[in-house]
Formats: C-alpha cells, sequence, structure tokens
C-alpha cells in the first residue's frame, strides 16, 4: 500500500537543499491575507537560526491577535508535522489585506528585514504589493500561483492532519439532526473544489497535480460581506454571520406560494411553495421592506450568496461527471448556516447522488501550499526568475 | 366614453387599448406580478374595393364597388396589473347581454398573478376561468413566434452597427434553451412542439435586482433602476481583478477589467469603520453593479445548462428584458464571455406577449394556428422601446399600452420553390438600419409623401363621409411611426424599404383606405387596353426576332416607367397626355445601368424554348397591359407557358389578382393568341399571396408554389423597383431569371451609379 501512496506534496527531505529559516507562506486575498509559519521545535537550529526563531516566537507564536485585526487561529495549529525535514508546528494566521501596509510596517518594526531576504507569497496581493515590499523592507517577493498552491495546500493538509481534516453534514436541512460527521478523503479523485473567497472559483482535480480552473463567478465571499455592510450597516464578517443567524429570509425572498399560493403543479413539473422562487423579490414592496429586519436581510442575502455559489458548483459537478465537492475559502468560517445550506442543495438537487464536503482549514490551502512550494525550491529561488516554477 | 369614470384608473385611454371589443371572441389573460397581458381574436369589418364585369352603360370595362372585407386579427395588449379591475370593467361594459363578446363563457388565465385575480376575473366578467400552465403557454407563444413572425428574433451588440440584428425565420426552431427571466428565473429546455422540459432555475432574477435594488437605491420602479445602472459604474463598488492582483491574472486568462468579487469594494475594512465618506457609495454605481452582477450570473447558469444539454441557440425572455437594451447588453456580455463567442444570445421582439400568444392558442383549437399565415399590423403594433428610456412623454396617447396585433391571411403562404437557397434568402437589398445615409434619405422621403397620399386616400373616397378626419388619423399614424424608426430604427424589425412600403398600407388600411387607386388603377387599365392593338400589331410588324426582342424588352421597360408609386414620375403624370412612347423616350439608351441584354437575346434565340415562365407583374395600366402582356404573348408563341402573378391585395396602383383577371379576359378578346392560351390555360393568372409593392419570396401563396413547381418553371420574370430593386436584387435562383426595372428615384439612381430613368436588365442563368 505504502508504495502506492500518492506523494502529495512532493515534500521529500532527499530532495534539493532546503532554504534557510524562517519559513513562511503567505497568500494575500482580496479580503484576507492568509500567513503559515512553519515553527522548528526538533533543535536541529544553527545559532542564526536561534537567534531568529526567538525573534519570530516573541512575536508571533507567542501572541494569538495582533494589532487590531491579525489573528492567530490556535485551533488550528498542527503540531508534529515533518517538512522539508524538519520536525514542528504549522501556525495558522490572518489579517486583513486592507492592513497589508500596516504588515509591512510591522516588519520594519519588527527588524523582520535582517532575518529574511525573501518571503513566498501567492494570491493577487503577491502582484499587488510586489513592489510595497521591495520599496518598503527591502524584501524579496517570490510568487507562485495560487492555484497550484491550494491544491498542494489541500492535499498536505488532509493527509497530515492528525484530527480529522476532512468532514460532510449528516441530516443538513434538519437543524436538530445536522450533524458534522468526518469523511475519509484519502483517496479523493476526481473532485471540484469550490474556493469561496470574495469571488469564487471553481476547479476540477484529477489527480495530484492534475486540476484545471473550470469555472468563477464574481458572486462570493466579498458580495455578501459587501451588500450586508451596504444593507444592515454591519462592519465585520462575523457580525454579518451574526445578523444572518438571527434572520428570516422569507420576510425578504418571494417563495414560490407567495406567487402561486401554494405549490407550482403541472403535467410538466412541480416546485414545492416553500422552494424562493425570487431571492429578495418581495423587496421592491416598501410595507415588506418595513418589516423585514436588518437580521432578515443579512439571511437573504446569505442564503442568496450560498444557493447561487451551490448551483453553479452543481453544474459543474454534473458537466464535469465528479460526485464529490470540496468547499473551501474563508466564507465558510463561522458559517455553519451556508455549510448547511450547501450540503442540503448538493443533496436535494441531486438526488443524493452528490457530496458536499468540507475541510477544517477553510482558508488556509493556498498560504500553506505557498509554505511547500517554498522549501521544495526553496535554495534555487534566488537564481530562479520571479514567479516561475 | 373615456375611462376617467373609474375611479381606480389614471385616465386610461382604454377604447384606443382595447380594439374592436364588439366582435372579440375567445379571451385569455397572463397576469404577472406587474404586467397583464390581454389577448383575443376579433373580426374587423372594413370596406374593400371589388371589381366587377358588369358594366354600366358608361362604356367603362369594369365596374369598382366597396365591399366588405372581413379579417380576422389576434389582439394583444400589455397593461400594469394594478389596472386590471379597470380594465375588466371596460370590457365588461362593452359587452351587452345579446352582443357580448365573452360569449365563449370561459377565459383561458395563465402567470404568476394569474391565481391571485381568478376571482376577480369571474366576478366582473361571468365567466369560467380556465387556468393553464405558465411554462407551456410560455413555450407555446415562443414557437408560434419563431415559426412566423418574420425579424421575431434578434441578437443585440451595444457596440456594433447595428445594434440589433434580425434573424430570418428558422425552420428548424428545435431544439433550444429559453430563458425565462422573471422575478426569479426558468431555464426550459425545448426539443419539440409537444417536449420541452424545464430543466432548472435560480432564484436570483428580475426580483432581485427589483428588491436589492430597492433596498440600495431610492428608485420607486423597475425602470428608474435600470435609468440608473445605465448611468453608473460597478468599478466604484465592486472589486476588480486588477485591484486584487495590481493587473491580469493572465495565467487563467482573467484580464484585469473582469470582476472578481461583485460588490467587492462596499466590503466594510476594518481600517476605516467609520469614515462615512468612504462608504457613500453612488446609488448609479450600486445599480450598475447589481444589474451586471445579476445579468452576469443569470448568462453563466445559461451557459452551463446550455452546454450540458449541448444546446446552440439559446433565447432569453421575461420581464426582466423587456427589450432594454442595457439588460440586454448585459446578458449578451455574458453570455460572450462564457462561451467565448461560440453563442449569441437571442431575443424576441415580443417576448413579453409569449403567455399570452401561448394561453389564447390553447383555447383556440379551431383557430388552428398551424394552418394559417400571420402578419404583423404595424398599425397596430407597438414598436420596441427606444434605446434611450430616459425619454418619456406620457398620458395623453396610448403609449401608456403596449400592443400587438397579427392579422389572419386568408391562405397559407409558403416559399418559393425557384429560389436557390431558402434558407438564407433574404428579400431586401439595403438593410437600412446599417446604412445610415440611406435610411435618413428613405425615412424623409416617406415622410414627404405623406400628404400626397392622404389628398389620394381622400381623393379616392370624395363620396365617403368622414374620409377627411380618416385621413388625417393616418396621416397621424404613419408620421408616428416613422418618427419611432427615426429614433429606433430597429423598433419593427429590420428596416427596410420594404417595411416603410408596407407600414404604409397598414396604416392605410387602419384608417380604412384599403385601395386609394382603384379609380385610377380602372382608368388606367381602360386607356392602356385602347393601346394594346396597336402596340401587338407594331411589334408582329417587326419579323426581326432580335429586333422583336428588344422592342419587347423595351416595351416591359417603358411600361413599368408608369408608377404612381415614384413621386418624380407621378408628377409628370399628373399633368395628362403622356403616352408610352414619351415613356420609351425617357429609357436610358444602351448600354443599360445593369445591361445582361445580350445574354437575354442569345437565350431567347437560341432554339430551346422555356417550358414554364413566372412574372411577377408591378402596375396597372400601361405596365401590365402594354410592356407585361405583349412580352408574355411573345413567350407563348414559342410554347412557353406563362404563369402571370399579381398582388392578392390591393397597394398603391399595383395590378391585383382581381384586375389581372379582366384585364386578361378583355385582352384575350383583342388578341387570338391571349385568348387560346387563357382557354387551353397555357397562361394563367395566379394570387400571388402578397400586398406589398415589394416581393417577399418567403411567402407565397400555397397554389402559386404548387403551380410552380407542378409546370416545372424554368424562368422567373421580376419586374419593377419595389420586387427587382429594392428587394430581390440579389436574390439566386434555380432556374433562368430576369429582373427589369426603370430606376424612377433620382437619389436611388444616383447611388446605384446611374441617372433618373436608368435600366436595370439583370439577367441570370438558374445555377442549379
Amino acid at each position: 500500500m505504502a508504495t502506492n501512496k500518492p506523494d502529495y506534496d512532493h515534500l521529500s527531505s532527499s530532495g534539493p537543499k532546503i532554504p534557510p529559516m524562517p519559513w513562511f507562506g503567505m497568500d494575500i486575498g482580496g479580503t484576507l491575507t492568509k500567513l503559515v509559519y512553519f515553527e522548528p521545535c526538533d533543535n536541529v537550529a544553527t545559532d542564526d537560526e536561534v537567534e531568529t526563531l526567538k525573534t519570530i516566537r516573541h512575536y508571533l507564536t507567542r501572541n494569538i491577535k495582533y494589532g487590531r485585526t491579525g489573528i492567530r487561529d490556535v485551533f488550528l495549529q498542527m503540531n508534529n508535522q515533518m517538512l522539508g525535514g524538519r520536525t514542528g508546528s504549522l501556525h495558522f494566521i490572518r489579517f486583513p489585506t486592507s492592513e497589508m501596509m500596516s504588515f509591512i510596517e510591522l516588519a520594519k518594526a519588527k527588524n523582520f528585514p535582517n532575518l529574511a531576504d525573501t518571503i513566498c507569497a501567492t494570491g493577487g496581493g503577491a502582484y499587488k504589493f510586489e513592489t510595497d515590499f521591495k520599496q518598503e523592507v527591502n524584501l524579496e517577493l517570490h510568487k507562485f500561483d495560487e492555484l497550484d498552491c491550494l491544491i498542494k495546500g489541500i492535499h498536505y493538509i488532509d493527509r497530515n492532519n492528525l484530527d480529522c481534516e476532512c468532514y460532510f453534514w449528516k441530516n443538513p436541512g434538519d437543524p436538530k439532526l445536522a450533524e458534522k460527521t468526518p469523511f475519509d478523503f484519502r483517496d479523493p479523485y476526481p473532485y471540484l473544489v469550490v474556493n469561496i473567497g470574495s469571488g469564487v472559483s471553481f476547479l476540477t482535480v484529477r489527480g495530484p497535480s492534475d486540476y484545471k480552473r473550470v469555472s468563477g463567478t464574481s458572486l462570493g465571499g466579498g458580495t455578501f460581506l459587501g451588500l450586508c455592510c451596504l444593507l444592515t450597516g454591519c462592519e465585520t464578517f462575523e457580525e454579518a454571520i451574526n445578523l444572518a443567524a438571527d434572520g428570516d429570509s422569507t420576510k425578504v425572498d418571494k417563495l414560490v406560494k407567495d406567487i402561486y399560493g401554494g405549490d407550482y403543479t403541472s403535467s410538466k413539473f412541480k416546485l414545492p411553495g416553500d422552494i424562493v422562487a425570487s431571492s429578495f423579490g418581495q423587496m421592491n414592496l416598501k410595507d415588506k421592506r418595513e418589516l423585514a429586519s436588518r437580521e432578515d436581510i443579512a439571511k437573504a442575502t446569505l442564503t442568496t450568496i450560498t444557493n447561487n455559489v451551490g448551483s453553479i458548483a452543481r453544474m459543474c459537478a454534473v458537466t464535469e461527471k465528479i460526485e464529490r465537492v470540496v468547499f473551501v475559502g474563508n466564507f465558510l468560517r463561522v458559517n455553519t448556516i451556508s455549510m448547511k445550506l450547501l450540503a442540503y442543495a448538493m443533496e436535494f438537487w441531486s438526488n443524493g447522488s452528490m457530496k458536499a464536503l468540507f475541510l477544517e482549514h477553510e482558508g488556509y490551502f493556498g498560504a500553506m501550499g505557498c509554505l511547500m512550494e517554498y522549501i521544495r525550491s526553496g535554495h534555487h529561488l534566488n537564481g530562479l526568475p520571479n514567479g516561475s516554477r | 366614453m373615456t375611462a376617467k369614470s373609474y375611479a381606480r384608473s389614471i385616465n386610461l385611454p382604454t377604447e384606443n387599448a382595447f380594439k374592436n371589443l364588439q366582435t372579440a371572441r375567445r379571451f385569455a389573460i397572463d397576469v404577472g406580478g406587474s404586467l397583464a397581458k390581454l389577448a383575443y381574436t376579433a373580426t374587423v369589418h372594413r370596406k374593400t374595393s371589388l371589381v366587377s364585369e358588369e358594366s354600366d352603360d358608361d362604356g367603362s370595362l369594369y365596374q369598382v364597388s366597396d365591399t366588405d372585407e372581413t379579417i380576422v386579427r389576434l389582439h394583444f395588449v400589455k397593461f400594469e396589473t394594478k389596472f386590471i379591475e379597470s380594465c375588466l370593467d371596460f370590457i365588461q361594459q362593452q359587452s351587452d347581454a345579446t352582443k357580448s363578446p365573452l360569449r365563449e363563457k370561459c377565459i383561458k388565465v395563465t402567470g404568476g398573478g394569474g391565481y391571485k385575480y381568478t376571482d376577480l376575473i369571474q366576478e366582473k366578467l361571468g365567466v369560467q376561468v380556465d387556468r393553464e400552465d405558465e411554462i407551456s403557454c410560455l413555450i407555446n407563444g415562443c414557437n408560434f413566434l419563431l415559426k412566423n413572425i418574420p425579424d421575431e428574433v434578434f441578437t443585440y451588440q451595444r457596440h456594433e452597427n447595428p445594434e440589433y440584428k434580425f434573424q430570418a425565420v428558422d425552420m428548424n426552431v428545435f431544439p433550444y434553451l429559453l430563458v425565462n427571466i422573471g422575478s426569479g428565473v426558468s431555464f426550459i429546455k425545448v426539443e419539440s412542439e409537444d417536449k420541452f422540459e424545464r430543466i432548472s432555475g435560480t432564484a436570483t432574477g428580475g426580483g432581485t435586482f427589483w428588491g436589492l435594488g430597492s433596498l440600495l437605491t431610492k428608485a420607486k420602479t423597475f425602470d428608474d433602476l435600470l435609468n440608473l445602472a445605465e448611468k453608473g459604474d460597478h468599478r466604484n463598488v465592486d472589486m476588480l481583478v486588477k485591484d486584487i492582483y495590481g493587473g491580469a491574472y493572465s495565467t487563467i486568462g482573467l484580464k484585469g477589467d473582469i470582476i472578481a468579487s461583485s460588490f467587492g469594494k462596499a466590503a466594510r475594512s476594518p481600517r476605516t469603520p467609520s469614515q462615512s465618506e468612504e462608504h457613500n457609495f453612488k446609488e448609479e454605481d450600486l445599480a450598475r453593479s447589481l444589474l451586471l452582477s445579476i445579468s452576469n450570473d443569470i448568462g453563466q447558469l445559461a451557459c452551463l445548462y446550455a452546454k450540458l444539454h449541448s444546446l446552440k441557440k439559446i433565447y432569453f425572455g421575461g420581464y426582466f428584458i423587456r427589450g432594454h437594451p442595457l439588460t440586454m447588453h448585459t446578458i449578451t456580455f455574458a453570455i460572450n464571455y462564457w462561451t467565448k463567442g461560440e453563442i449569441q444570445p437571442m431575443f424576441l421582439r415580443h417576448e413579453g406577449y409569449l403567455g399570452a400568444i401561448g394561453a389564447f392558442l390553447k383555447g383556440a383549437t379551431e383557430e388552428d394556428a398551424d394552418k394559417y399565415s400571420w402578419e404583423e399590423n404595424f398599425a397596430g403594433s407597438s414598436g420596441l422601446a427606444h434605446p434611450k428610456p430616459s425619454r418619456q412623454v406620457l398620458s395623453t396617447t396610448d403609449s401608456e399600452f403596449d400592443k400587438l396585433e397579427f392579422d389572419r391571411l386568408e391562405k397559407n403562404l409558403l416559399p418559393c420553390p425557384l429560389l436557390l437557397d431558402g434558407d438564407s434568402y433574404l428579400p431586401d437589398t439595403v438593410d437600412l438600419t446599417q446604412d445610415t445615409l440611406a435610411r435618413e434619405y428613405w425615412l424623409q422621403c416617406f415622410k414627404d409623401s405623406i400628404e400626397k397620399q392622404e389628398e389620394q386616400a381622400i381623393k379616392s373616397q370624395s363620396t365617403v363621409d368622414g374620409a377627411e378626419k380618416r385621413a388625417g388619423q393616418f396621416k397621424h399614424k404613419y408620421l408616428d411611426r416613422l418618427e419611432t424608426l427615426e429614433r429606433n430604427p430597429c423598433a419593427y424589425g429590420s428596416l427596410n424599404v420594404r417595411g416603410l412600403l408596407d407600414m404604409r398600407s397598414h396604416c392605410l388600411k387602419e384608417f380604412n383606405f384599403t385601395d386609394p387607386y382603384s379609380q385610377q388603377k380602372q382608368f388606367e387599365n381602360e386607356q392602356a387596353l385602347k393601346h394594346l392593338p396597336k402596340r401587338l400589331k407594331d411589334l408582329d410588324a417587326l419579323d426581326n426576332t432580335e429586333e422583336r426582342t428588344f422592342a419587347l424588352a423595351r416595351g416591359l421597360l417603358a411600361g413599368n416607367v408608369f408608377d404612381w408609386g415614384a413621386k418624380e414620375v407621378a408628377a409628370i403624370m399628373e399633368k395628362g397626355d403622356f403616352n408610352f412612347e414619351d415613356a420609351e423616350s425617357k429609357l436610358q439608351d444602351r448600354p443599360w445601368l445593369m445591361d445582361n441584354y445580350d445574354d437575354w437575346m442569345k437565350k431567347r434565340s437560341c432554339s430551346k424554348n422555356y417550358k414554364c415562365c413566372v412574372i411577377f407583374c408591378d402596375n396597372s395600366g400601361a405596365d401590365i397591359i402594354l410592356g407585361v402582356i405583349p412580352f408574355a404573348r411573345d413567350l407563348l408563341k414559342t410554347g412557353t407557358k406563362v404563369i402571370l402573378c399579381a398582388n392578392s391585395k390591393p397597394t398603391l396602383n399595383d395590378v391585383t389578382f382581381q384586375e389581372l383577371s379582366i384585364i386578361l379576359r378583355f385582352v384575350s378578346l383583342i388578341c387570338p393568341v391571349i385568348g387560346k392560351a387563357l382557354s387551353e390555360g397555357k397562361l394563367v393568372a395566379m394570387a400571388s399571396g402578397q400586398g406589398s409593392p415589394c416581393l417577399d419570396l418567403r411567402y407565397i401563396d400555397h397554389d402559386l408554389v404548387n403551380k410552380m413547381a407542378q409546370e416545372q418553371t424554368d424562368l422567373i420574370v421580376i419586374e419593377g423597383m419595389g420586387r427587382a430593386i429594392h428587394t430581390n436584387f440579389e436574390a439566386k435562383f434555380k432556374c433562368d431569371c430576369l429582373k427589369a426595372a426603370v430606376l424612377k428615384n433620382r437619389w436611388l439612381a444616383k447611388r446605384l451609379g446611374g441617372e433618373m430613368f436608368s435600366v436595370v436588365f439583370k439577367f441570370e442563368q438558374g445555377t442549379a
């Protein structure tokens, strides 16, 4: 069996020389920047390394909050990881991309440039902020392809998370019986990845490095948060999700029964009366607007975006003849409403043949993949043209 | 009676909207959330001219008298659903106990709003309500339009000229995907008349646009929202690829301008939670962003469904579209994007009526839509919305109502079997939607001629009451239509000279001027007949075949000079004493502007003669009698059968089938050759099925179609500007074809590189 095991991460300790510490992987998205840091704890460090690690530990791994907005997701931390011949822990940190300039300032203040001369990044911001990094802190940004990183990160974390990484929702349609259930994802191919960040990407994955972006939509997490900010005056994603949790979207949406008085039935097909016929379909009426609360509107926004992603995901899966759909991305963070909705919709519209899967590390796969790419191609980095692999 | 008496209505010009209710039968109504569409059929009675041989003693050859004509017309009226009660009241008012328009005692109802109003309809009209399935009505209506109405379907490209590209009627309609965007969206796969399936839907539709738009802006109506969107810039609200990447994401082919996250910039960043001005997004930009996100989303899903079901044609309809250019633009953009340009989304001119048409057809099995051909009545149908929707002048006219009328033609019309390629044939030579100079000229030209037409109309009914008033109404109506076309040349489909002529005929008929030239034609036919014996004698005196063939060709052309439809010629003819010889002298000398005469001569002098020749005739008087008939007579003499085709219905001074039949009987008294041919069936007059000064060979009387095939027609002659220049100039045929016309419009002659009275004599050998 062991010989057949696919090499998900291409990380062999007998491979090329590993790069110097510190090891970071950064994924600069449209809304959030995700940072994965590998902290070795194998006591084989050189003196230089010890100093560097100490500095970083002092600020990064001893805290769980950075500034007003940076957060380390401690519960996601992965210990006892073997990477590039070293053993250590993986730390997962995020902060809003809008804070990037403060981050750079911070790096400057903490004398980070003396610790490293390159930093690896993926995501759109790797391009956007390249000159800022160079000018402000004299750091070379080494760019890795976003989708490559995403897929590699998924494969690594799924395989190496000692707790179960992959799960699905049992009875997603029933609030009382819905239950998060582990899923064995060791033999994953083929599957569809739906990465819901600010926007959404749909990728088919048929082998360790055999993947293709098959579609995308601009209606994603950014749309949810943007609309919620505009419509409810909320300020953060968490606030928007909390509002939605207390809302009732039927006060906002137009249901089939609002149009037909009940189920829509014809000789050809049937639509249950409780199905949403038109999202926000009642909001053109003044009296209905007055009856809808902020919570109701947040809920309607969340379900609209979620259902739409679900529809496109399902169509992509049908077209590509794929049955497993893995939803990732930070839109799903603290967002069980959307997960259950997606799980329910997938199951319902495919008559049970399709399965929605979720991963614990939601939005960190790109950053993880980036870290792996860095380690893998480490000592060649400086000799390679920027951004190539 | 005005509708002012109804408390709930806001000055509804109901009489204007609901025409011919007294004879209306078979109602159907499609009640949508916002708009209701009423459908009914009614018989329209009007006067038309009848020519008969029972001559009085005044020496005239035939009599022209009035007769009643009854046509069956389908009426469709769109109005806002909130007016439904007053509209129902009005319908009820129109029906007294004896002449109830609701004698069927049932009304077909479809549409989402239908169930809410069932009781109201039942109560107001005292009829039984039959509910019909919404989707099957939609498909029924869609199929009807696709199969019957020319220029129904179009594609829309905002930055192209023309923006609208109309599609020919496609005989192979199926399969297709219909995306109906109402408050929600339905994706319906249609494989045949009876086989269709709603394959999916999405709740993100027109209602989402309107609902979210109402929350995000102060717009009160759907159209306000669209107007806002028209002015907005989504880039202030949406997060573009370049906002994330600083440029394009080239490895996966995403351009910098592509929207990465709709409304992404509106997501508050913690950095500036309270700096309110930063979050002060403009309503216009929000509306634009909303429209784009919904259009893109629907477009994407449509493409996914089309791909999954291998469908190449996608039609869009529903309240969300309603012909709004910006919406069609965003949908087109999305479909082009997702299919990489492989699929052009198609829109329907009358998409708002699909459900109503379908519901009506379901209640009208005896109407047998399939057995007849239908013609859109331009006088009674509203055009497409003006591309720039801001212009809103309302309230006094019937512009609050969108209307559509189809006239049932008595015969089923079929494509001409002689066409080389019937599928790609388009009758019209110049597309005036594309050719701005030509459009401006012709629109002005038709405007300038309105008063002459009005005058002629009054003259033709000088003894009839109200002629002047009606002629004035005609003028007003036609002017209104021309102005609509000035604003949006695509308002009634592809714009061409044929359409402008037909529209004028429709407007004249609308006010009971079915045949304004009847007396003029009668007079000229009589005059020409007097000259026929000498004309035939002169021709027969030419024993040299070459000379005679040329004289016949010149005669055909000289006859064509006599045309009341041509402004400049009409001015000459009005002075009187303009004779056939004068006309011949006006003709351009050879070589003609387009001159294949030598080929024609060669063909005529070779030993092999034609089996059967079909001639599409033009004008009454000298044209048919002194030009066409001698030409036909020569063909008959060489053993060729001749089918003379004339319009089924009158227009201008074009000879009609009725008139032609009488003329031929008189000619047979003068000329034994004609007499013999007529009695032996070697010469026949047939109705073309048309009522236009132009000729659309896609819609020919089916008897004529059969006859053409049966007689193995190997020569087609098309005569006159309308039939051979404005239309069919480029048409290719399986058999030999002669197109002969004299250019009687200075502007057109110049454009073709000639002068007034230049000659087109285009002879082409069959290619099959």
